[in-house]
């Protein structure tokens, strides 16, 4: 979409409903900084959030912002692995766990996209033992539940078994560039 | 708590630009895959972090001497004690979960365990120096990595609790002093042309303090898209030369403009803080920033530069509190302050 004032494509897209009659605006950079208004990159998390709830149907308010509306049902989502509803991820801005990147993937894209000023994947350091470690990852998910649920449930002595396993799990490396010598291992956590 | 027996973290504050960034940070915010963010992690989870952290922090191929205080058993003049060094943040301060921060021998490493996300660790340098403290932490990302499997995914990249932070996690910021600048009333001005450029301008203690001393801290906001090196070169050769320049300028215009108001001020500073009997700590940076600012023009000589830096520290509510032997009112305090500041400045 380009525009209202000229060629360029716009980058600003608001729509208010005045007294029940929808207006739209699309800008482009120079005219949306002519009118005044924020650029979508430079604005804070909070706010865009804020906006991104505003927008949402079901809430009250005038006036509402166009390409961050989503159908009625997605604010029911839930992360499938931490139980995180998408009504508390616009609360808190917080996300539950690295699963909900997945879960809520449709409604995060656009927002990181703003907050990133355009950027929309990743750039840079990889971690070396990424990407072997998707078992990893899946066992100690599972230690990690049944622990707390062991703990609540008092039986210490099945916690403790778990917990070995955690640090087993940490310890046990065989993707791990071998550079990093297993010795520091063994160098024992210094005195308070 | 060893850091009590250690009354200044640095000796000097010397660097590149120290004339106008006092410090700079690199943070990096990581967390463990297979883990819920800490806001959704149970107690009993927040403490196996802090267990398998503390375990895998606390080794000399991350930083030589680092120490582990727990900060839910600190006191609070302990957590004061490292928020003043900026070692920790406000809310990984106030906050009550549990959590914990493990720190280097020289203080330039700080790992906070279970603050927004499992890991936050910032290197702390003196003057802009951030390449060097961007190795720095990236060599304790390695260390710490070769035994921790970090959330992370191809597209994302490192995953964050805030989606604000995904991808690299790592921010740039310096603590930049801007007394030109505020007295000629155009810090507002960076303010605003920072958040056109994706920067965040804060206090002196971050997110959610005031400017003290005139002090600014400016962080870069991107952390998606671009590589690390990427940010830092755009962040180090890009902005911070303009605000740099910006602040050089405006001293420069105080000088031509009008220099017997600019001595006055200097010399007006130096010498309430030679003799006053009582001082608050506002009242105390802001003399202290305008003897700072008069060093840098050689408006003043005879003043040690070095003990005007730490003099910003050492006054602090906290530090103050190190060498008391029981718990100063706020009457106490600022004459504890005042007696500090004659005695360091020969008054
Ligand atoms: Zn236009
Ligand atoms: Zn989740």
């Amino acid at each position: 979409m380009n525009c209202d004032y000229c060629n360029k494509p716009a980058v600003v897209h608001e729509v208010t409903v005045k007294n029940g009659e929808k207006h739209e605006v699309h800008l482009c950079e120079e005219h949306a900084a002519e009118a005044g208004m924020n650029m979508p990159g430079s604005k804070p998390i909070n706010e865009l959030l804020t906006k991104f709830v505003i927008s949402h149907p079901s809430s009250s308010g005038g006036a509402a912002t166009s390409g961050t509306s989503r159908s009625a049902k997605s604010v029911h989502r839930r992360c499938a692995t931490c139980g995180l509803g998408l009504d508390e991820f616009r609360r808190t801005g917080l996300l539950g766990c690295p699963d909900c990147y997945e879960s809520f993937r449709s409604q995060l894209e656009p927002l990181i996209e703003r907050a990133q000023n355009g950027g929309v994947s990743h750039l840079g350091k990889t971690p070396r033992r990424a990407g072997a470690s998707i078992d990893r990852q899946l066992h100690r998910q599972r230690l990690i539940q049944e622990l707390d649920h062991a703990v609540n449930a008092e039986q210490y002595e099945r916690a403790a078994q778990l917990r070995d396993q955690l640090e087993s799990l940490e310890t046990d490396t065989p993707n791990a560039d071998e550079n990093h010598d297993r010795a520091s291992e063994s160098s024992s956590p210094k005195k308070e | 708590m060893e850091l009590r027996e250690r009354p200044h973290p640095w000796n000097d504050y010397n660097g590149p630009h120290d004339d106008v960034i006092m410090s700079c940070r690199v943070r990096l915010a990581r967390n463990l895959a297979g883990f819920p963010f800490v806001n959704r992690a149970s107690s009993t989870q927040c403490h196996e972090m802090l267990r398998m952290a503390r375990r895998i922090v606390l080794t000399d191929d991350v930083a030589p001497g680092m120490i582990w205080v727990d900060i839910n058993s600190a006191t609070s003049r302990d957590r004061a004690l490292l928020m003043e060094r900026h070692l920790i943040s406000k809310n990984f301060s106030e906050s009550s979960h549990a959590r914990a921060v493990a720190v280097s021998g020289d203080e330039s490493l700080s790992v906070m365990v279970n603050e927004e996300d499992h890991l936050r660790m910032q290197l702390l340098r003196p003057g802009l120096q951030l390449e060097d403290a961007f190795e720095r932490i990236n060599a304790v990302d390695d260390a710490i990595e070769s035994r921790l499997d970090y959330a992370f995914s191809s597209r994302w990249g490192y995953l964050t609790a805030c989606p604000t932070n995904v991808g690299t996690g790592i921010r740039f910021s310096v603590m930049a002093h801007l007394p030109a600048l505020k007295i000629t009333g155009e810090v507002d001005r960076v303010k605003r042309a920072a958040k056109d450029l994706n920067l965040a301008v804060r206090g002196y203690y971050g997110e959610g303090t005031e400017s003290a001393g005139d002090f600014y801290q400016i962080s870069n906001q991107i952390t998606l898209g671009r590589s690390e090196t990427e940010l830092r070169d755009e962040f180090q050769k890009q902005i911070l030369p303009h605000i740099i320049q910006y602040e050089q300028e405006s001293r420069q215009v105080l000088v031509d403009r009008n220099p017997i108001l600019l001595d006055d001020r200097v010399h007006r500073a130096f010498a309430i803080l030679k003799t006053a009997r009582l001082l608050g700590v506002e009242e105390a940076m802001k003399l202290l920033s305008r003897v700072r600012l008069g060093l840098y023009l050689e408006r003043i000589a005879d003043v040690d530069l070095n003990a005007i830096n730490r003099l910003f520290l050492q006054i602090q509510p906290a530090h103050l509190q190190l060498h008391a032997e029981s718990r100063l009112s706020n009457e106490e305090m600022r004459q504890a302050r005042a007696d500090l500041v004659r005695s360091t400045l020969g008054g």
